[in-house]
């Protein structure tokens, strides 16, 4: 595991999104920092993976159901050593296998590829599923954006994991509250939001996005004291950490120039 | 077919803990052997075959054997991204199971006709796609499957398709079967055809024209060599399938006849490119398509006079 403390962990993480969607001219700079700080609770104190051995059978699986965010998982598994940050420059280059929209294929640690939504909820109550099935202890975990509980997918999944009780499946949502053009409640509101997710037969909480120690709290649980799935609703700022990125959907498309990320990486850097 | 596909299938599953059979929410009065026996290894994933095809590929990718299970336009069609993504570009070890291919649903109407879903499903690269053609292939290719694995889509027919094959044929993936070797015409039928395809041989023989008669239940991978040679050797190649003529047997066949070079002509019977809204039983949907003995032995004579 990392050396380095969630904190810096998750410092890390902003860091390289910024230049990840500078030099790599991509999108989702924004959704990248929304994240930083969960990704940085899950690799830095709740998941149990081996980066020395990223198909280790009793590891956790997480899948980031969020893809356009793959950035950030990118920084992640960089920086916890499943391979070199030095790696990280080839993102959305030209014959790269680290595409915007987060790739398992020769990317060590990257358990799912995503990037259509409303998949990653389904992967991973099948694998919760399976674990419980050879009683294994590993735990699966779904990190989603709020946008993607649009997909009536994500719902039947939801269905699923609440009737048949799926205390091994936490799914932590990334509540930014905003999507592609303008906020989740302009485009379809999804208020009252843990109500929904209780109503399906979840167990929710409702979390600081960007406080590490309150999201591992509702991430890090032990099945064997629960009996229904988990949702984390971890209420984010979109763009956290840099100002004029914000709650500003421009930044859901646009890249930071060369100004911009000098000004992104002093605030971040902090 | 879906008799011999539950009795393999559970046979298997007896000694393969791993092996896991999820249905969205059909299989009445044929899935209850399968649960009664193997509970643990059965899932009911309700009315939703985008979470059941996800859910498969998680399954998968974690150390299971997966077969999802519908009526064939809805975990193919209904969840299509879920194949493509999920379980197609992970290498996941599912295979997708449709009963009822083609007509077979009829009077139902066009909402259970799976009539493109070969067509769909071959474009997915690294998907197996396979439509025997009697219960002995059903037989063969299951096997095939369970030990090779997937990623796969079985197209089933229904109940009660007649045995072509005296025993199980030795159909390994890839690979067309011939059942019978002629000289003017080469009959390729893909799944529950077989039997009409055979019987419209017969017909022809009567009037004095020799046909091949090849099964090809693989339509990926597709068994290229077997297409090329039987252009080089006959005079007329009819593809015959329960299907849209458009992607499916045909137009695969239609692909590597354009590529090779080959001038010996291709006509394609199938379901014609237009939905069905009339009501009918699978006897007589076909008949509408031509799709009968009748039909296909008429069609050969005439196009054999127009060569």
């Amino acid at each position: 595991m990392t050396e380095l403390t969630s904190s810096e962990l998750s410092r890390k993480i902003r860091q390289h999104v910024l230049r990840m969607t500078h030099h790599g001219r991509s999108s989702h700079v924004a959704s990248g920092l929304s994240v930083a700080d969960i990704l940085a609770s899950l690799y830095g104190e709740v998941l149990r993976v081996d980066p020395s051995d990223p198909d280790w059978l009793d590891r956790d699986r997480f899948v980031m159901s969020k893809g356009h965010a793959g950035a950030a998982v990118y920084a992640a598994l960089s920086e916890t050593g499943f391979f070199s940050p030095e790696s990280l420059a080839a993102h959305y280059q030209n014959g790269s296998t680290f595409s915007g929209h987060v790739s398992h294929v020769g990317v060590p640690g990257v358990e799912v590829s995503t990037g259509s939504l409303g998949h990653g909820l389904s992967i991973a109550t099948g694998m919760a599923w399976r674990a419980r099935a050879v009683g294994a202890g590993w735990r699966a975990y779904a990190l989603l954006s709020d946008g993607e509980c649009d997909e009536g997918s994500t719902w039947e999944a939801a269905l699923f994991a609440g009737h048949h009780r799926m205390s091994n499946l936490i799914a932590v949502i990334d509540y930014n509250k905003y999507q592609s053009l303008a906020t989740t409640d302009e485009t379809l509101t999804l208020e009252p939001f843990a109500d929904k997710w209780v109503a399906f037969g979840w167990d929710v909480i409702e979390v600081d996005g960007h406080d590490i120690e309150e999201i591992s709290a509702g991430l890090d649980i032990d099945p064997r004291d629960r009996d229904r799935p988990r949702c984390v609703i971890a209420h984010t700022i979109k763009g956290k950490g840099v100002s004029f990125m914000e709650n500003n959907v421009l930044w859901h498309y646009r890249p930071p120039s060369d100004e911009e990320l000098a000004l992104a990486l002093a605030e971040v850097s902090e | 077919m879906r008799t011999r596909f539950f009795a393999d299938l559970l046979t298997a599953a007896r000694s393969d803990p791993n092996l896991v059979l999820i249905t969205g929410d059909l299989g009445f009065g044929v899935v209850e052997p399968f649960v009664e026996a193997c509970p643990a290894q059965f899932v009911n994933a309700g009315v939703a075959e985008q979470n059941m095809t996800g859910m498969a590929a998680g399954m998968a990718m974690a150390g299971a054997k997966v077969f999802t299970y519908s009526i064939a336009n809805f975990p193919t069609m209904r969840c299509l991204e879920q194949i493509r993504n999920d379980v197609a570009y992970h290498g996941a070890d599912v295979v997708i199971v449709g009963v009822g291919g083609g007509l077979a649903y009829g009077a139902l109407g066009m909402s259970h006709h799976a009539t493109e879903d070969i067509a769909v499903m071959r474009a997915i690269p690294g998907l197996a796609v396979v439509a025997p053609g009697d219960p002995e292939e059903t037989g063969a290719v299951l096997m095939d499957l369970i030990e090779r694995g997937g990623p796969a889509y079985l197209r089933l027919g229904k109940a009660g398709e007649r045995s072509v094959h005296a025993s199980r044929p030795d159909v390994a993936r890839g690979q067309a079967v011939t059942l019978r070797n002629g000289t003017d015409v080469a009959l390729v039928s893909t799944g529950a055809m077989l039997p009409v395809v055979v019987d419209a041989a017969d017909d022809l023989d009567q009037l004095g024209i020799s046909s091949t008669v090849v099964s090809s239940p693989w339509i990926a991978p597709f068994d290229e060599s077997t297409v090329r040679r039987l252009a080089s050797t006959h005079r007329l190649m009819v593809t015959v399938e329960e299907h849209s003529i458009t992607g499916g047997l045909g137009g695969a066949a239609a692909e590597v006849l354009a590529e090779s070079g080959s001038a010996c002509p291709l006509m394609r019977i199938g379901v014609s490119h237009k939905f069905n809204s009339v009501v009918g039983d699978q006897g007589y949907l076909r008949e509408v398509h031509g799709l009968t003995r009748q039909s296909i032995s008429k069609r050969v004579v005439k196009r054999l006079e127009d060569i």
